[in-house]
């Protein structure tokens, strides 16, 4: 991919992202409620209403307002919680480690075993690896997560104590507890995805194999191992890519219930309180990192496009 | 041996030697289908080292699939009931994988219909060539790579060196065709195998690519299994022809054969749907009707719905294929027992 074609990506993400920050203000305009009336509490006075929402700016015009508030993004300042008082930049960059663990674990576990599934079945189809895959992979998206964590700690946390139920600790207390913490919740998010992804390289390769170009490799003497790596593969990875792009934003929404089941303070837990006590700068930060993540996986997905796929860096 | 008809001794065979590629009673079908015809019926040719013989026939006769059965080839829905594919005394149908490896992209290359999606999109032109080097003589990629660039230029296209590391898409349709036949003739085959290699190019490009085959075909003393729709193409470049229609052999005999004396009614019949040059404003002759679909071949003669010269009584019963000469066969009953004599398209 050419460095220009690079930098037009690069500028198309930047403005979704700034698009993103006027919907995230506009969104707090909408909700119904004065926040002022929030903070100051039930019993206060409209001096007091008045007063909160003068410091807050919120009697100024709505322009006004959103350049003050992306004045304060593009420097990296957010407000301040309503409930802690807390800066909202810390408060999330100390939740969010958990949660972009184990979504990008999640992800792992979804791509190893979803495309080694998808590929061992779009190669031998009809046999019994390729139902069998087929089988558990519908069971897997029939399956919700939540459920399927619960299953996961009563049989590897509680029925047998091999991995700790609930909570998270930080790597640097050691790669081991580490892991143990991790394994669990990452398996749990992450096996829908390998049940969809896997289903869909199937369907990828089975197409691949009936590619006159595959015929043509085989006319030359490939096959085997060699056939797999070096035509069908990546011939496949086109078309999965796209979907594990998709499947990466919804791992991020995903992550919320298992942090809950798993009992982690993660963003998710974040999200749902702020949610829940109108706490509306948490929730525009929350909102705008989802969209910075969701963006960058886009950006991701693109560039590994003009990687694979040769006709993309000329288009 | 110098191709072209004009240049055939009196039996139309090399002297001496087993032929190269010997395919004896070659019968495809769908799996499962014990009721129906085959799609290709004991199918009978040879290949000597050094000619080219033409599979001629319309859409759906069963020409690609033989094509294709020679090397295994066939999509996984059909697959070959009866016969043999002798190559180099070699049975191509039941010898082992690791053989049937070894002589695809070998000994016989093979070039297809399609140049843009018989290449793969995602590897550069110079690596598909190399691949087949790698593959047989167990080169380094660097090794094959530079092979490859040799390989461009030999078949026409200027400046390899950089073309090696172009893409497909990055080319024309003529172009991408030479590369696959830079890629066939990699390891100096001796049969290439070509399946309706030009149908998918323009005018001018066919006749490019037509003229390095046969620059091929006399600087590697290649033999060429070439199937096409063209009579042109037959009469410019091949040795004998193999009529094929609705799945049997209708005639098999050498070019001149065709030209002068056809055989069989169908030949004749194609013969005349050939625009004639010089000859303006002539009504072109069609041929009635179209091929019959697998599982809907009549039981008789496959020809004969559409053939101008059927009797009912004879026609409606299945046909033998009756050797004529040496070289020349038929499936025409009334052919082979002189009720018939057909016209040729050539005089003089």
């Amino acid at each position: 991919m050419s460095p220009r074609m690079i930098i037009r990506r690069l500028g198309g993400s930047l403005l979704v992202l700034w698009l993103v920050s006027i919907l995230t203000f506009l969104l707090v305009q909408l909700i119904p409620g004065d926040p002022a009336e929030v903070i100051a509490g039930e019993n206060a006075t409209v001096a007091e209403v008045a007063r909160i929402r003068t410091e807050l700016g919120l009697d100024k015009p709505v322009l006004e307002q959103y350049f003050n508030w992306f004045t304060g993004v593009l420097h990296g300042d957010l407000g301040h919680s309503l409930s802690t008082n807390r800066s909202v930049v810390s408060t999330i960059a100390e939740a969010a480690p958990a949660t972009l663990v184990i979504t990008t674990m999640a992800l792992l576990v979804a791509v190893v075993i979803g495309v080694s599934a998808g590929v061992a079945a779009g190669l031998t189809q009809g046999s019994w690896v390729d139902r069998a895959v087929s089988t558990l992979a519908t069971l897997g998206i029939a399956m919700p997560s939540f459920w399927l964590a619960m299953v996961l700690v009563s049989l590897f946390a509680l029925t047998n104590p091999w991995l700790p139920a609930t909570g998270y600790v930080d790597i640097r207390e050691g790669f081991g507890v580490w892991l143990s913490h991790v394994v669990l919740p990452a398996t749990a998010l992450g096996l829908a995805t390998a049940a969809e992804l896997a289903r869909h390289t199937r369907g990828c390769v089975a197409d691949v194999l009936t590619r006159p170009y595959v015929r043509t490799a085989r006319a030359r003497g490939a096959s085997g191992a060699w056939l797999v790596r070096k035509h069908i593969l990546r011939n496949s990875a086109i078309p999965v890519v796209t979907v594990l792009g998709l499947q990466a934003g919804r791992l991020f929404g995903g992550v919320i219930v298992v942090e809950a089941v798993f009992g982690i303070s993660g963003l998710g837990s974040l999200a749902i309180n702020s949610v829940l006590q109108r706490n509306y700068p948490m929730i525009q930060g929350y909102v705008l990192l989802s969209a910075v993540i969701v963006v960058l996986i886009n950006l991701i997905v693109d560039l590994a496009y003009g990687w694979i796929n040769p006709k993309v860096r000329t288009a | 041996m110098t191709p072209g008809p004009g240049q055939q001794n009196g039996t139309g065979q090399p002297s001496g030697g087993e032929p190269l590629l010997s395919v004896r009673g070659l019968t495809i079908d769908l799996p499962g289908g014990a009721v129906q015809p085959g799609l290709v019926e004991d199918v009978t040719f040879d290949v000597h080292r050094g000619r080219a013989v033409a599979l001629i026939g319309e859409s759906g006769c069963g020409k690609s699939l033989t094509s294709m059965a020679i090397l295994g080839l066939l999509p996984a829905a059909v697959r070959v009931v009866a016969g043999s594919v002798l190559f180099d005394g070699v049975d191509l149908l039941t010898c082992t994988r690791r053989q049937l490896r070894r002589v695809r992209g070998g000994p016989v290359g093979m070039v297809f219909q399609e140049p843009m999606s018989s290449l793969d999109p995602t590897m550069t032109v110079g690596d598909q060539i190399a691949e087949v080097r790698r593959l047989h003589l167990g080169e380094r990629r660097s090794v094959a790579l530079k092979r490859a660039g040799e390989l461009l230029e030999r078949v026409g296209i200027p400046k390899a060196d950089k073309r090696l590391r172009s893409y497909p898409h990055e080319m024309s349709g003529g172009m991408q065709q030479r590369v696959m036949i830079a890629a066939a003739i990699a390891c100096e085959p001796k049969l290439l195998i070509a399946d309706e290699p030009t149908t998918a190019l323009d005018v001018t490009i066919q006749a490019e690519i037509l003229e390095l085959l046969r620059d091929l075909r006399r600087d590697l003393d290649l033999a060429v299994v070439l199937v096409t729709h063209d009579l042109g193409v037959v009469a410019d470049f091949c040795d004998d022809v193999v009529v094929m229609y609705a799945g049997h052999i209708a005639e098999r005999t050498p070019v001149d054969g065709l030209f002068y004396e056809p055989k069989h009614p169908y030949s004749s019949a194609l013969l005349s749907a050939v625009p004639q040059s010089g000859r303006a404003r002539t009504n072109l002759t069609v041929i009635k009707g179209r091929v019959p679909s697998a599982g809907h071949f009549p039981a008789g003669c496959r020809f004969e719905p559409r053939c101008e010269h059927s009797v009912d009584s004879f026609c409606g019963r299945p046909q033998a294929d009756t050797a004529l000469s040496d070289d020349h066969r038929t499936r025409c009953g009334r052919v082979a027992g002189g009720e018939l004599i057909l016209k040729g398209a050539v005089r003089g």
